[in-house]
């Protein structure tokens, strides 16, 4: 039996696991991957006393932190259910169960999927969620991206120095986002904006060779050898069924990031604090841990 | 019994710095591919294991794609 068990290695799970291991309580860390979106992340900086920082490099700072401590950790798990009986959490993955006192949700967010034809079939085929990974394999050719917000934008502006050329495919009619992001996409000879355009289909035969899109009615066929998909996240918070979630199936928390079932609070970007930032996360993390230590103080576990 | 390891790696790929760093702390020596700047081992990359991402891992032919750790543990005999 554990005394915390965090879901999730992102910001707001690393951070929880080192203020519960200087709280000297039984820790557990069950993630998938350890960085979470900030490993992810092109160039960060905002997280104060790094003026610049990468995200890769980021997630590595976070994950030596944590191997600091004597911290139990099972990488490559996913948890499937987690649920309250009596005084004990149980907490089922694809290759276990744990129990625990105590547990903090921190599982963050994950890419929104397209859902039209094709997708599944030319995943890492052509097709990415991930501009800062995959994308230096695009050098000289002609990619699309999908979107039209920050994630969209970052994507474009990484690609417009590799690949020789970038349509920007946005289903609103002008682009959203910073401004000075904006600017630097549209004075870009490389990219091309392509507003009020919607999705059809990603087509080819062993990978990508075009997309199909639908503008004004009239269905159009782009040739492209790479297709970076960035149309916002979704909460990583299905195995969250008896905890009350917001209309965006966010975790709600309180300001001591309690949810509604005592004992299990949450953190980060599953949860709807407002504002999605690695600094904000981290702090999260932080207050979920020490509301965590309280409980068992309280309970006197 | 030292095996023949390659990597096929992005610089920034949080998967491939995790995977590289497993097999450095399990002293495994291997021979590193960046295919954002070498054009051709990225074609040889791609054509071996019939996909786009990295990291992609070569142990002596066996082909593994992403941080699979108990893939890469069995092909390594860990």
């Amino acid at each position: 039996m554990y005394d915390l068990i965090i879901i999730g290695a992102g910001p707001a799970g690393i951070t929880a696991s080192v203020y519960g291991a200087r709280k000297g309580i039984n820790t557990l860390v069950i993630t998938k991957d350890i960085g979470g979106q900030a490993a992810l992340s092109g160039d960060i900086e905002n997280y104060t006393g790094y003026q610049f920082i990468t995200g890769p490099e980021l997630a590595t700072k976070f994950q030596e932190h944590m191997r600091k401590y004597d911290i139990a950790l099972k990488e490559n798990e996913e948890v499937q259910e987690v649920e309250k009986i009596g005084d004990v959490i149980k907490i089922k993955t694809n290759k276990g169960l744990y129990e625990s006192r105590t547990a903090i949700i921190a599982s963050g967010k994950r890419s929104r999927e397209l859902n039209v034809p094709g997708e599944k079939e030319f995943k890492n085929r052509g097709l990415t969620y991930c501009a800062t990974c995959d994308g230096p394999l695009f050098r000289d050719k002609e990619v699309a991206v999908i979107g039209g917000g920050n994630s969209a934008l970052d994507a474009a502006i990484q690609l417009m120095r590799i690949a020789k050329k970038v349509y920007l495919i946005n289903i609103a009619s002008e682009l959203g986002g910073d401004v000075i992001m904006r600017q630097k996409v549209m004075e870009s000879k490389v990219v091309t904006v392509v507003n009020n355009a919607q999705t059809m289909a990603i087509l080819g035969n062993k990978f990508v060779n075009g997309i199909k899109i639908k503008r004004e009615n009239k269905e159009e066929i782009l040739a492209v050898e790479g297709v970076f998909v960035e149309i916002g996240l979704i909460p990583n918070s299905e195995f969250a069924r008896g905890i009350e979630k917001n209309q965006f199936q966010e975790i709600k928390v309180n300001s001591y990031n309690e949810t509604n079932v005592p004992a299990i609070f949450a953190a980060g970007d599953v949860t709807d604090v407002p504002e999605k930032q690695i600094i904000i996360a981290a702090g999260e993390g932080a207050k979920a841990a020490l509301g965590a230590f309280g409980y068992l103080v309280r309970h006197r576990f | 019994m030292i095996k023949s390891v390659k990597v096929y790696s992005t610089p920034t790929c949080p998967w491939c710095l995790r995977l590289k760093q497993f097999l450095r702390e399990n002293n495994i020596h291997f021979e590193d591919y960046d295919v954002s700047t070498d054009q051709a081992r990225a074609e040889e990359m791609i054509s071996i294991s019939g996909q786009m991402g990295v990291p992609v891992l070569d142990i002596e032919g066996e082909i593994i794609v992403g941080f699979d750790k108990e893939k890469i543990k069995q092909a390594l005999g860990l």
